[in-house]
């Protein structure tokens, strides 16, 4: 029994290796490729680079240069921050009074905004960015409005189950004490909710941080873009592709995703796994 | 307490409401008006009654053809998502050494943007079909498997990491039970483990589903629905619709109310088959 276990867990991690292996490869052939000269990837994505394909840092020069990387960057980094201290804080707000106030309106606005989580953005994507344009929000800024819109049933359903977990009484001791509701929220409520602050916040992030149709049809993407519209335009744009360019540019994007990664593994998983139990 | 905090509902929850309304509430119903009128901008729309919808189904057939080319592709990555996270979610729980290295690698492309993974892929692909002369973009098929494969490495991750929490909320004490009731590895996966786990697997099947449904970024970079339009999944169809048919945003947005309708059943049946269970439980 004990042999039969043993052979089987040294199965069981070969298998786990070699599918480690695969899973990390696309990765580690994107990195290779982006030291390699323009030429040389298309006709062998495949090898490592040598004396003759070995080009440097050239194509983190130029990737870095023809899609202004930087300023792409800062923008998502604004949107991505400015719309998760909004929602974090506006959604905890708005699924405290649905969840402890029972009325009509409470049940309308929850259901709705649970509702607008089965609509694909499709349905909603001309009639939006028509809107964003007519109230002048197409900007890094005002583009908070509809990702706070937008991402609300999500968070509004995370927190409201959280809620419900939670005596009241804590709550009611606080304005028995003399606490208006507005304080009670901001003293008592919100750092009871630090659990699940975290899971909206992650959970969000990893959808506004690689959103690209959303951005792409409200911003004005000549002057402003986001990560992942500066890859699309990168590769989409006219003339011939820059491959080069094009891997390192690549590897830039994924490696700030791996610091987030690394940093917040823990929350994450706890937060993908938080969300899937209240699905 | 209700009484007092019922006078604040403007300060709690209108901040969100007004962006709800802009972002979302708005755009839908106007969605839905525009769909049965002819426009170019929101303001000249013209009632046209039922016409776009059934443009939608008559034109060249592209629509309908995207309809089957969704549906075959969430149909096999639902499949093959599912069934490899369950896999590796159960070695995963086996206290075999380098676990959460091998869980941090399975994860990690679940965190990269749909439109890098797109190009990521297509370069490992057409390198792959360089081998006979093709390319990604030559022919659906590269398409499909290429989406299926790119599906696959975004997905997996994450449903991997919901069947481990499921399957370790498993009592032990349920398992050992079994085992010495004298059942083998495979009843027990079976009749112990399987049942268990299965409010996991509703979760797991029902995000693949819609996911696969919805899928639009991936689908744009890898072959942007080339050749023709022989690769578009139904978000991309209705995307080329609206902005590279002059004429055709009612119909596009017919396409889109359909989208939704599809969607939206998918997931009501799901809230259903949920709710059934747990009144059995």
């Amino acid at each position: 029994m004990n042999e039969m276990r043993k052979s089987s867990k040294r199965i069981a991690f070969a298998v786990l290796i070699v599918l480690a292996l695969l899973f990390f490869s696309p990765i580690v052939i994107v990195l290779m490729d982006s030291f390699k000269d323009k030429f040389s990837i298309s006709d062998s994505p495949f090898s490592w680079p040598t004396a003759e394909t070995f080009c440097g840092i050239d194509n983190y020069i130029s990737g870095i240069e023809k899609t202004n990387y930087w300023s792409a960057f800062g923008y998502t980094l604004y949107i991505t921050l400015l719309s998760l201290v909004v929602i974090v804080l506006f959604d905890a707000m708005t699924a405290w009074y649905v969840t402890r106030v029972k009325s009509k309106y409470s049940s309308i606005l929850f259901n709705l905004l649970i509702f607008s989580m089965v609509v694909p953005f499709q349905m909603v994507m001309f009639t939006m960015s028509k809107t964003a344009n007519l109230l002048h929000i197409g900007n890094p800024t005002g583009m908070v409005v509809l990702y706070l819109g937008f991402g609300s049933g999500m968070a509004v359903f995370l927190y409201s189950g959280f809620i419900k977990s939670i005596p009241a009484d804590i709550e009611e001791a606080a304005v028995i004490d003399g606490c208006s509701p507005i304080q009670c929220f901001f003293r008592v409520v919100f750092p009871i909710l630090k659990p699940i602050e975290i899971t909206v916040a992650i959970l969000e992030t990893m959808w506004i941080w690689n959103d690209y149709l959303m951005p792409y049809l409200v911003l004005d993407i000549k002057s402003v873009k986001t990560i992942s519209i500066a890859v699309q335009y990168l590769q989409g744009g006219y003339g011939s592709k820059d491959m080069g360019a094009m891997m390192a540019v690549l590897v830039l994007t994924i490696i700030p995703i791996v610091v987030f990664y690394l940093f917040c593994q823990k929350y994450i998983i706890r937060g993908i796994v938080a969300g899937a139990v209240k699905e | 307490m209700q009484k007092s905090l019922k006078k604040y509902a403007p300060f709690f929850t209108l901040p969100t409401l007004i962006a709800f309304i802009i972002a979302f509430l708005a755009p839908f119903v106007m969605g839905i008006y525009l769909s049965f009128t002819k426009f170019t901008t929101v303001l000249d729309a013209k009632w046209v009654g039922l016409d776009n919808y059934a443009k939608a189904f008559q034109d060249s057939g592209d629509f309908i053809h995207s309809l089957w080319y969704t549906a075959c592709f969430a149909l096999v990555s639902v499949v093959s998502v599912n069934l490899i996270a369950f896999i590796l979610a159960l070695l995963l729980t086996q206290k075999i050494k380098g676990t959460n290295l091998f869980r941090t690698v399975f994860f990690m492309p679940n965190l990269i943007g749909g439109i890098v993974l797109g190009y990521i892929w297509q370069l490992i692909i057409n390198g792959i079909l360089a081998n006979f002369n093709e390319t990604v973009n030559a022919d659906s098929r590269f398409g499909f498997w290429g989406l299926v494969v790119l599906m696959n490495w975004q997905m997996i991750g994450y449903m991997m990491v919901i069947y481990i929490a499921g399957i370790q909320n498993v009592p032990d004490e349920l398992i050992d039970a079994a085992a010495v009731d004298g059942a083998s590895h495979s009843q027990i996966l079976r009749h112990v483990t399987i049942p268990m786990v299965m409010p996991s697997i509703t979760v797991c099947l029902f995000l693949t589903l819609t996911n696969s449904f919805r899928l639009f970024d991936q689908n744009l970079a890898l072959t942007a629905g080339e050749p023709g339009k022989e690769s578009q999944l139904l978000a991309l169809n209705i995307y080329t619709t609206f902005y590279n048919t002059t004429g055709y945003e009612g119909v596009g947005q017919a396409k889109a109310v359909i989208f939704f309708i599809i969607v939206a059943a998918i997931a009501f049946s799901q809230l259903k088959l949920t709710r059934r269970k747990e009144v059995e439980r």
